[in-house]
Order: structure tokens, then sequence, then C-alpha cells
């Protein structure tokens, strides 16, 4: 299993019961071809940087799912067909997650180690009443 | 000409790396002199000789430029996590035009360099950053 990030943009103009319809869409070809959803997230209307399909704003939509490749094919797929996607995006998480999770640890590890060596500094205050 | 102006502006940004060289151009005027790819592979060679003593240009008397040791604000910050979604964070590694800005002018280490570079294509991907033009 592996976690992949989808991120997809929706016309401005559509409609709310719509996106709700097609979301549900989404995580129902998700749970049907053994995946699960982790989260879902709107991010909201943002300004594109860039014209797609003559939109200059976009309705950012962001779906984490872990699953197999096959299934993100299928999504992809769904994507592509479905009209009011202007545009996806789709990252696989896992690994770039295990590294993130690697190196805290290490930092976590080193800042127990070392348990805050705290040297009293009164030679120095001496010195310089001297 | 225009790819003269364009490196200016972006030293600009990053910090006063070409100026040194800047005064070379015109009194060696013409020509010949002035293809930039001539210029580069000396400021790299120059560039590692006096970034840690500081006073940049001992050499030929007059400069007094103090070129800031560049470093690596991944490195620094301890920003591990470079992601195509902070557009905040990536902005600030692409030029007005859109473009990335190369390693010599932010500093920024190869590895954190590869990463940065990767997310801000997939950034440009789903139109969080332009390809070219009106950065952000």
């Amino acid at each position: 299993m592996r976690t992949y990030e989808l991120m997809f943009i929706l016309r401005p103009d559509m409609a709310e019961e719509d996106q709700d319809k097609l979301i549900s869409t989404l995580e129902s070809a998700v749970n049907t071809s053994g995946g699960a959803v982790k989260s879902f997230e709107r991010m909201g209307k943002r300004r594109l940087a860039y014209m797609v399909r003559r939109f200059q704003d976009g309705l950012y939509m962001l779906l984490t799912v872990e699953g197999s490749g096959g299934l993100i094919h299928e999504l992809e797929r769904r994507l592509r067909v479905t009209e009011p996607v202007i545009k996806f995006l789709t990252v696989r998480i896992d690994e770039e997650q295990k590294r993130l999770d690697k190196i805290k640890k290490i930092r976590d590890a080193r800042r127990k180690t070392p348990p805050a060596p705290a040297e009293p500094a009164s030679g120095e205050t001496a010195a310089v009443t001297a | 000409m225009a790819d003269e102006t364009r490196t200016s502006t972006a030293t600009e940004t990053a910090s006063g790396g070409e100026r040194p060289s800047a005064p070379d151009r015109p009194s060696g005027g013409d020509r010949p002199d002035r293809p930039s790819g001539g210029d580069r592979p000396d400021r790299g060679g120059d560039r590692r000789g006096p970034r840690p003593g500081g006073p940049g240009g001992g050499r030929e008397g007059g400069r007094k430029y103090f070129r800031r040791k560049k470093v690596c604000k991944f490195c620094v910050e301890k920003i591990e996590a470079i992601n195509y979604k902070d557009v905040r964070l990536l902005g600030q590694f692409v030029a007005e035009s859109g473009k990335i800005v190369p390693r010599r002018l932010t500093g920024v280490c190869t590895p954190h360099q590869r990463r940065l570079s990767s997310a801000i294509k997939q950034a440009r991907n789903i139109a969080l950053l332009p390809f070219a033009g009106r950065a952000s």
C-alpha cells in the first residue's frame, strides 16, 4: 500500500452540491478498489498562476489516499473524464514521509543525548570586575 | 545585453555577487570579452578563493566588496520538507520571470536545490506557480 496525494482543481463556478457529489463518487471508487481515504481537504478558491481553460481562478481540493497504483490509475481516469476538473496532480508521499520521520527521529535522539551542559559563567564576571 | 540586465536584477535579490565583475566589462569593452560564458567559470573559481577570507577583492586594489558567505536556507533553518504546496517558500527561489534561481545566486546546497527544483516544477504543474512571468 502506498500513500498518494491527489490535488485537483475544479472550475470556480461549480455548485456546492456538485462538488459533494463528485467527491463522494471519488471516495466510493477508492473504497471499492481496496483503498482508503486518509483525508480530504478543501483548500478553497485560489487564483491560478496562469490561465487554464480560460479560467483565472480555481477551487483547489486535496485528497490523500492509500492504495495501489491501479487505484490511482482509475482515479486519474475519472478526473480526466470529469468535465469540471480543470487540472490535477498526483504525488506519492509515503517515501517522503518516511524520510522526514527518519530525520525527525535522528534529531530527537540527538536532542535527548546531551542533557544541557549548563556551565555557570561566574569566572567570567569575576574577570570583568577585576 | 538582455542577459546582462537579467543577471544584475537576480543578484540584487541574492547578493551583490555579480557586481565586482561589472567594472571589468566596460574596460574590456569589446565584443570578444563580453560572452558571459567567459566570465562565469572565472567567477566560480574566484568565489572559492575569497569566500572564507571575507573581503572579496584584494587584488586590483580599490575594491571594497564584502561578499557575504552564502548559506543554504534549508540547512540553516532546518527545513526538511520542501513541498510543492508551500508556495510562499518556493516563491523565494523563483525569479520575477518565473525562472528557478540558480544555486550560485541563492546559496542553496545541491541536495536541497534538487528537491526544491522538483517541488517548483510540481507547483507549476498545478498552477500554483507560473511557468513564465508574474511571480506569485
